[in-house]
């Protein structure tokens, strides 16, 4: 298989034919902040967190082929202020309390702001009124925490292939919502790997709580996206 | 009554034609219930959220009843400017219910849309998908008497307008209003002659004269047609789509509602050579759900080209050359006449954009390579394959060859259709439509540019000042920030969502807008407001996000001194509000005085 050469801030890079700017920086041990993209899954490009300048336009690295040739500008000020700003408008368009969100040390949300040194979002707090979702019996969907990134859409479906959440509305209004028959049939398997699977606390499995001590979680004590920068080959590009 | 399943039965229990059933659905019963979205979620094997997810993306489904005579009063800038106000106070006066509401006895229900290709005959309303146009308190008066007499909404139809419009398939009072015709769209059409004349070629020779007519997409974008039927033609797939884009949705467009209604044989035909170089057998004309009423009427057009050979098995003559079109509907969402989202609706799902690459050239509809084109670019290419490209290439300018359909609204004594060479001055244009006075004109509609006079010598083409058709004329006394409000309320409300910046920027960018229309504006606000506007320019995931900021940005850029006006303070780190006077209730209750003075040394 022939590699493709290209750039990511001057760092010649190689892909494989195929493969996103995401999964080939990945690869090459250099961290592109993701937020809706989940490795594991059809990147949806939901969050834009990812956006990097591409032969001098903008695209997301997550659905972005790398071509031959290409100039990607990855860690860059403006860039760096831009993905903040987007993890801005996530926090100021939902509501997100972190001290008392269970998720709290393993949210991508609450990293990747530590991540960007979001102190105060620019933007003002919108509070918008959303009803957390306590009707399944094993899930609890808290809505004020959702960030809509789609990967409990594509990766939680019925054995025979039914999407178990979808999104409703749009503009504004769209929000994550559930078969509600579909889902009361998650197994406990399954509904503790959907909520694995939310970056955020919007999923969360009802009756176990704080198993893991804040303090002794993921992102604790070590920066996301700091796993990769250690790696043997790693480091910021 | 049919029952649901025998509507889901009728549709082929097709999921791709979800939003046929679903417009049957509501149809019969003015809402898709959740029963039914259930029902019809069995039929089609799909989880009930995925049905509600289309149900609740389109503007016209609704889980609650919209009211027997489901009345949409447009509430756009052309509308508002022509007196909507009135309109919709008389509504509401004589039907006895607010907008966003339905009487109690359930009969007539008052909703608000976003512009459905009226501008040059505002204020406008569908009733039952019936047009009404030129609103007046009077005319209400009369429309409101006859639904309470439960008159059918085509019924309440007096007056016919000109051409096709008054056939018997149409019986629409719309009117064409053109005014000024060109050589490519309005010159007399012989049906036939392009075909005739590309069956003559090969494919590639076909391509090849498209491109060198330098024929660019006429919806806005402006990429090369021949291209795009080039790189369809080389994917190797044995089957491909043509898909004719027909849900102009950019406010103050209607150019492809006159062509609907006058051209549509050029149109299909355009379909055919489409399908010819290309290597389609199909083709589908994505129709958006406000022009409705031509349907029947472009069906008809179908049926005589099949008649005449000109569509269905061996087109024209030639042997193993099949092709045929078929109508889809769009249900109300601006986003869809992005192509890909188009897609998308037409595969019956929520019309949201894709991810490019792959581009629908390479994997199109039902993933299949795919060439989406704009109505007037089809009839274009038709035109080319009758009058060769050097002909079209004469007219027009260096880059933008041919001509161009503007719809023309606003301020204006003659609001309607012009296919103008491109090339002509901002300047010019205002002459030919009689405007005087004008204060700006917004060339390319809400997501385009808002140009002031000092641009007005500038010229309609792709090299300068773009535009997919929509002009709209603003005069000397409109408050231009009425205009600028209205089409942010247009883009927070057509953002399909999936995306951050677009979804939850659009928001922000707006009440940034509010607030100094409020008179709680600071310099910071302005500086804010082109910073973040870049922000959502640059990482929106699709066009409308790429473009939505353009109102503010492009006011803000040609009429500083109108925001200057509107700002409070200058000193842009002052808060916008004064401390001592928010604190004054506070202070009385508690008795206490605040040392305010002390804090600002």
């Amino acid at each position: 298989m022939t590699e493709i050469k290209f750039t990511i801030d001057g760092r010649e890079c190689l892909a494989r034919p195929g493969q996103t700017i995401v999964e080939a920086a990945r690869d090459s041990g250099i961290y592109i902040p993701v937020l809706c993209n989940d490795p594991s899954l059809k990147p949806s490009g939901s969050c834009r967190v990812c956006t990097v300048r591409c032969n001098g336009r903008y695209a997301a690295a997550c659905t972005q082929p790398v071509a031959e040739g290409m100039t990607v500008e990855n860690n860059v000020p403006d860039l760096e202020d831009l993905r903040r700003a987007l993890i801005e408008m996530l926090f100021v368009e939902g509501n997100h309390f972190c001290p008392a969100c269970e998720k709290s040390g393993n949210c991508e949300l609450q990293a990747l702001a530590y991540r960007f040194r979001m102190v105060v979002p620019r933007f003002p707090y919108q509070f918008p009124n959303r009803r957390p979702d306590g009707s399944d019996p094993k899930i609890f969907l808290e809505l004020n925490r959702c960030i809509q990134c789609r990967r409990c859409i594509l990766a939680v479906k019925t054995s025979d292939g039914k999407n178990i959440f979808g999104m409703l509305s749009r503009s504004r209004t769209t929000r994550i919502d559930k078969d509600p028959a579909l889902l009361a049939g998650l197994s406990e398997e399954e509904a503790r790997k959907a909520m694995e699977l939310c970056p955020v606390g919007a999923i969360i499995r009802k009756r176990i709580g704080f198993a893991v001590p804040i303090g002794r979680r993921k992102f604790d004590s070590r920066p996301i996206g700091s796993d990769l920068e250690s790696s043997p080959k790693g480091g910021r590009s | 009554m049919e029952n649901i399943k025998s509507i889901v039965h009728r549709h082929g229990n097709d999921r791709l034609r979800l939003l046929d059933i679903l417009r049957d659905v509501q149809a019969r019963d003015g809402c898709v219930s959740r029963e039914a979205m259930a029902e019809i979620a069995l039929g089609l094997g799909l989880s009930v959220v995925d049905v509600e997810g289309v149900v609740s993306y389109y503007h016209f489904f609704s889980e609650g009843p919209v009211g027997r005579y489901a009345v949409y009063l447009n509430s756009n800038i052309v509308s508002i400017m022509n007196g909507r106000a009135a309109v919709a106070r008389a509504f509401e006066r004589e039907a006895g219910c607010r907008f966003g509401q339905v009487t109690p006895d359930g009969r007539i229900g008052l909703h608000e849309t976003s512009c459905q290709g009226m501008n040059d005959q505002e204020p406008s309303a569908l009733i039952n998908g019936v047009v009404f146009t030129r609103l007046t308190e009077s005319k209400v008066r009369e429309l409101v008497a006859g639904m309470k007499a439960g008159k059918g909404a085509s019924d309440l139809v007096t007056e016919y307008g000109d051409g096709a419009n008054q056939s018997e398939l149409v019986r629409s009072m719309v009117q064409n209003n053109i005014h000024g015709r060109g050589q490519v769209l309005f010159a007399p059409f012989l049906s036939g002659t392009a075909l005739t004349r590309s069956l003559t070629m090969s494919p590639e020779t076909v391509i090849d004269e498209i491109k060198k007519a330098n024929l660019l997409g006429r919806g806005g974008a402006g990429f090369p047609t021949g291209l795009k039927w080039e790189f369809c033609r080389k994917e190797k797939y044995d089957r491909r789509y043509v898909v004719c884009n027909a849900d102009e949705g950019e406010p103050g467009t209607f150019k492809d509602r006159v062509i609907l209604t006058e051209r549509p044989h050029m149109m299909f035909e355009g379909m055919a050579v489409a399908g010819y170089a290309i290597g389609a057998e199909l083709g589908i004309l994505y129709l958006r759900a406000e022009y409705a009423y031509l349907e029947p009427h472009l069906q008809d057009v179908l049926v005589r080209m099949r008649n005449m050979g000109l569509l269905g098995r061996n087109v024209g003559g030639r042997q193993g050359f099949h092709f045929d079109v078929e109508i889809k509907r769009g249900a109300g969402a601006y986003v869809c006449g992005e192509e890909s989202a188009l897609l998308e609706s037409a595969e019956g799902k929520r019309g949201e954009p894709r991810d490019r690459p792959p581009f629908p050239v390479q994997c199109g509809y039902q993933s299949l390579p795919t060439t989406v084109n704009n109505v007037e670019t089809l009839c274009a290419a038709a035109r080319i394959m009758v009058q060769g490209a050097d002909w079209f290439r004469s007219m027009g300018t260096a880059k933008s060859a041919g001509t161009k359909l503007l719809s023309v609204s606003g301020d204006c004594r003659r609001p309607g259709i012009y296919e103008v060479e491109f090339g002509l001055s901002v300047r010019d244009l205002l002459n030919l439509v009689g405007a005087t006075g004008t204060q700006a004109v917004q060339v390319g509609g809400p997501s385009g540019v808002c140009v002031g006079p000092a641009g007005f010598d500038r010229k309609l083409s792709f090299e300068d000042l773009p535009t997919g058709g929509s002009v709209i004329i603003i005069g000397p006394r409109r408050d231009l920030f009425e205009v600028v409000r209205n089409f942010m309320d247009f883009f927070v409300e057509e953002s399909c969502g999936w995306c951050t910046p677009c979804r939850a920027g659009n928001l922000i960018l707006r009440n940034t807008l509010d607030k100094i229309l409020a008179g709680q504006g600071t310099e910071r606000d302005l500086k804010n407001i082109e910073a973040w506007g870049k922000i959502i320019k640059s990482a929106s995931r699709c066009g409308l996000g790429q473009t939505s900021p353009n109102p503010l940005l492009t006011t803000l850029q040609n009429f500083p001194d109108l925001y200057r006006q509107k700002l409070k303070f200058k000193d842009e780190d002052q808060p916008p509000f004064d401390l001592g006077a928010a604190m004054q209730a506070a202070c009385l209750a508690t008795g206490r005085k605040p040392s305010l003075e002390e804090e600002r040394q």
